[in-house]
């Protein structure tokens, strides 16, 4: 695999478009996507960030078509091209290949009656054929560059061997043997304590890079994809709300719900008297409202127009915004703190 | 602890002895009037004069050594019957066995993996058969295959192999038919569950072609539940086999344990219930065995209820 | 504080205000259908012996495996006796004995499960090693023991099942009973000095209440089963005494002989009533662990 800079193609590896996604919840279709598209560009990282009942996680979900059972979905998803949701079978599973999945919970999502070693190599043996002795030497090479050193002993343990954070790198390397073009992190590190993030975080970033991998990093912390992304999306109630370089979200930010979230986490540099919450709570896609801006409610900024159309995805600054009064706004939506 | 449990379950066995109204002599003798010979020959095999843990030490050994003593009722020694009848018993209890293995992890995987149709029938026959004692199960089973059809002998044991298994099987499908339900639902249940987990969805988003995952991931994972309910469920049939055996006149432990009780020859229930607990230990010791090789996250002995 | 106590108590209110009816109409149609079941077997218990149009006990060998034919709906048992009168008036013993049985090991169960939950550390792990001891003796095998030394009838079959399904009935219970040890109002009444017996009785035992019948619906059909088992066995209710094992049994040649009909309707009362009790047990407990979420 050799790096590429992401200016170079201007191609995107992934597009979505309109991508909307129903979800049966007892017993009726509810929206938790509506009409989210995003662009993905071969070796970039795309930060993905919301609150819970955002749509985050879904939209990785569709990207890999693990969405439950009769969920239905609309709009287009295109990978290097193709189709995605028009696979099936083994291109499908080739599809799989090149596009690999991360999540929150190493230790759940690990099968726990199975060796480290059965589980990283499966994947090599069966789609790719790998003789199993080459599958468990590229495993023992992809562990030391996760930096879990003695990989031939870690490959014979089990999971429940493993803490957490090591079994997070365990995945992260098994989901990287398969040389994706495409990773999509879904909260990779929340489930793990803060040293360990920052060791999966630094281990994340450096193999992208190396590998030239593109990445979709799905988190609820602003800050933590403004770290390693170079761009950010974020997402409330189902809808993408803004696009922008991860540099320009904290102090250029183009929605209110963005300075929201950043002003929203404490500084540690500096003493608040109190902690800035956003008033109210959020909103899951099928309770926002139809034809308003969903954020509405709960923004300081906003107008009755707001809540007079839903609004459009304009384009402003080599950004996205989904604000109609942005252009007034700008300027004054640094993230502040009291 | 099934160690425990054996020996407890001895004691309490022996111990009936003298729970029963009257004294030791007249529970062994079954309240039959014995002359005196008899009397003394009892007293001493017993070692009825001594004190009671002594008593019950000679008779764990004895039983230990395969010696349970004489039946009152058949003037046997009630070893030799129970090698007799042992065969019996086991050769029904594994045939059932064998029936409640397939027929029900089998339906249980198919409703669990193929919902519809198949589901709900699985479903609703598992809640009918679940209902359906062995022995109602046997009459309608006589009533149905060898009235009415003709296929299978009604009673008693038969001659050869083939003749025994023509025999048994009527008995053994009785015997399986409410155990059947429980070991299919939960074999659903497991197997549902597996297929909801979230490593799952980790072997789906790695590519994993559907039934190898199937294999590997559902149904090796889904084993653990699975083999604890049919190892239990199994175990549970060496009590209902005396059911079967008085209800089909097959001459095994069962049968002759509830002619003895019938008939209060109290030695014999005794030897036979000793051995039936001791195999109801035996086969909850191999569940718990194959529980700690299926999962690497237990210790033996530690298997959760 | 008193807050968390508050919420101890309006669920319990909550149920036994709900009662009966609450519980019921959470099951959907088959626990309706069970439950109406159920009710018209009770009902035969207590007078099915009334409502029997013929004598149950009396023989009349000149009239062995007639037929139904003219009064009689279902004709004639072994020894010439009404098979429907028999039937019903067996609904007593075949009722009475699983209730005595279910009684007994939900009382036993429970107390020792509360015990065990509530003093923790030593007596919680005796009790269960002595639970885990009695789960080594089939209920059937107990009876059978126990009917050889105490002699045969229900009432020795009936205690021995009781303490074979202890056990059973304590595992569940001590479950439910250590998670609701853990809850913080009862650390709050603990705090207040209430006595140990009275937040067992007054708060904890109410709030397990959704468990605790199901468990007991569930174990009916168990009982009932077993019983039918052993008077079938001849070690349960005697002969001549009207009951749905023992007509099995009494009636069982007939089968061979051409004549299924009593032997198959009182199986056909068994399953029946086992159904019922099943698929209602069932339901009650989903919805007693759905509850507890």
């Amino acid at each position: 695999m050799t790096p590429a800079s992401p200016s170079a193609s201007p191609v995107p590896l992934l597009a979505v478009e309109g991508l909307t996604v129903l979800l049966p919840v007892e017993g009726v279709q509810r929206a938790v996507l509506r009409d989210v598209s995003l662009q993905i560009r071969p070796g970039e990282a795309v930060g993905l960030v919301g609150e819970s009942g955002s749509g985050k996680s879904m939209t990785a979900r569709a990207i890999d078509r693990l969405l439950p059972r009769g969920a239905q979905v609309a709009g287009q998803i295109r990978f290097q091209g193709s189709e995605v949701g028009a696979l099936a079978g083994a291109q499908l599973r080739s599809y799989r290949n090149r596009v690999a999945m991360i999540f929150q919970d190493p230790r759940a999502h690990v099968n726990p009656v199975r060796r480290i070693g059965d589980f990283m190599t499966e994947a090599l043996r069966t789609n790719l054929g790998v003789r199993a002795e080459e599958a468990r030497q590229r495993a023992v090479d992809m562990l030391s560059q996760v930096g879990i050193e003695d990989g031939q002993r870690r490959l014979r343990q089990y999971p429940h061997e493993l803490s957490g954070g090591m079994l997070q790198r365990v995945r992260i390397a098994a989901a990287l043997l398969t040389e994706p073009a495409l990773l999509l992190a879904d909260e990779p590190t929340t489930a793990l304590d803060v040293t360990t993030q920052a060791e999966v975080m630094a281990i994340l970033d450096e193999l992208r890079r190396e590998y030239g991998l593109a990445m979709l990093f799905i988190t609820h912390d602003l800050e933590l994809a403004a770290a390693i992304c170079d761009r950010t999306a974020v997402m409330y109630a189902g809808q993408i709300v803004e696009v922008r370089k991860s540099e320009l979200l904290h102090t250029d930010p183009l929605h209110p719900y963005t300075a929201a979230l950043a002003a929203a986490r404490p500084d540690i540099a500096q003493k608040s008297r109190r902690l800035r919450a956003i008033p109210g709570r959020p909103l899951s896609a099928f309770e926002a409202p139809a034809g308003e801006c969903a954020f509405a409610p709960r923004c300081p900024h906003a107008e009755p127009a707001c809540q007079a159309a839903l609004p459009e995805l304009v384009e402003l600054d080599g950004g996205l915004s989904r604000c109609i009064r942005v252009a007034e706004l700008r300027g004054q939506l640094e993230a502040t703190h009291a | 602890m099934l160690l425990a449990s054996l020996l407890v379950a001895s004691f309490v066995i022996f111990g009936a002895l003298y729970l029963a109204p009257g004294n030791p002599i007249s529970a062994l003798s079954g309240g039959r009037a014995l002359p005196a010979s008899s009397l003394r020959v009892l007293e001493q095999r017993y070692h009825l004069n001594q004190p009671f843990l002594a008593q019950y030490w000679y008779w764990l050994e004895n039983a230990l050594h395969g010696n349970f003593g004489i039946s009152i009722t058949l003037q046997e020694n009630v070893s030799a019957v129970i090698g007799a009848r042992m065969w019996t018993t086991g050769g029904l209890v594994l045939y059932a066995a064998l029936i409640i293995l397939v027929v029900g992890i089998g339906s249980g995987i198919i409703a669990a993996l193929r919902p519809g149709l198949a589901d709900t029938s699985v479903l609703v026959s598992t809640a009918v058969s679940a209902a359906v004692p062995s022995f109602v199960a046997a009459i309608v089973l006589i009533l149905m295959f060898s009235v009415k059809l003709g296929w299978f002998p009604a009673l008693g044991n038969g001659t050869s192999f083939i003749s025994n298994v023509r025999h048994f099987t009527l008995p053994a499908i009785a015997l399986a038919v409410s155990s059947l339900a429980i070991v299919a639902r939960v074999t659903r249940a497991a197997v549902r569950e597996e297929a909801d987990r979230e490593h799952v969805q980790t072997a789906i988003s790695r590519g994993i072609p559907a039934r190898q995952m199937v294999r590997r991931h559902i149904l090796r994972n889904a084993a653990i539940p699975i083999t604890t309910v049919s190892g239990i469920t199994i175990a549970s049939l060496i009590a209902v086999a005396a059911v079967v055996e008085t209800a089909f006149s097959l001459n095994g432990l069962g049968a002759y344990l509830v002619q003895a009780a019938a008939s209060k020859d109290l030695a014999v229930v005794q030897g036979i219930s000793l051995v039936l607990v001791a195999a109801f230990v035996l086969i909850n010791a191999v569940v718990d065995v194959l529980y700690a090789v299926l999962d690497p996250r237990v210790t033996l002995g530690s298997r959760a209820q | 504080m008193s807050a968390a106590i508050g919420v101890s108590a309006r669920r319990a209110r909550s149920a036994a205000r709900g009662g009966a009816v609450g519980l019921l109409r959470g099951t959907g149609n088959p626990g309706l259908v069970s439950a109406a079941v159920i009710a018209v077997a009770v009902a035969l218990a207590v007078i099915g012996p009334l409502l029997a149009p013929y004598n149950p006990d009396l023989p009349n060998l000149s009239l062995a495996w007639v037929g139904p034919a003219g009064g009689h709906l279902l004709g004639f048992d072994f020894e010439g006796r009404d098979v429907l009168s028999r039937l019903l008036a067996g609904a007593q013993s075949s009722m009475l004995g699983p209730l005595a049985v279910v009684a007994g090991a939900m009382a036993l169960g429970t107390v020792v499960a509360i015990v065990a939950a509530w003093r923790q550390g030593a007596a919680d792990t005796v009790i269960s090693a002595g639970l885990d001891i009695l789960f080594a003796f089939p209920g059937l095998l107990l009876a059978v023991l126990a009917a050889a030394i105490f002699g045969a009838g229900l009432t020795s079959a009936t205690v021995a099942l009781a303490i074979a399904y202890m056990p059973y009935v304590a595992r569940v219970m001590r479950g439910a009973a250590l998670k609701e040890r853990g809850q913080p109002y009862v650390a709050a009444l603990e705090v207040q000095g209430v006595p140990a017996t009275s937040i067992c009785l007054k708060h904890i035992v109410p709030n397990m209440l959704p468990l605790i019948v199901a468990q007991a619906t569930i174990m009916f059909g168990w009982a009932m089963v077993d019983l039918a088992a052993i008077s079938f066995l001849g070690l349960g209710v005697q002969p001549p005494a009207p009951n749905w094992g023992v007509m099995i049994s009494e009636n069982q040649p007939g089968i061979l002989q051409g004549y299924p009909l009593p032997a198959l309707t009182a199986g056909l009362c068994i399953v029946s009533v086992v159904i019922a009790f099943n698929v209602l047990g069932e339901r009650l407990f989903e919805q007693a662990q759905a509850a507890r979420r």
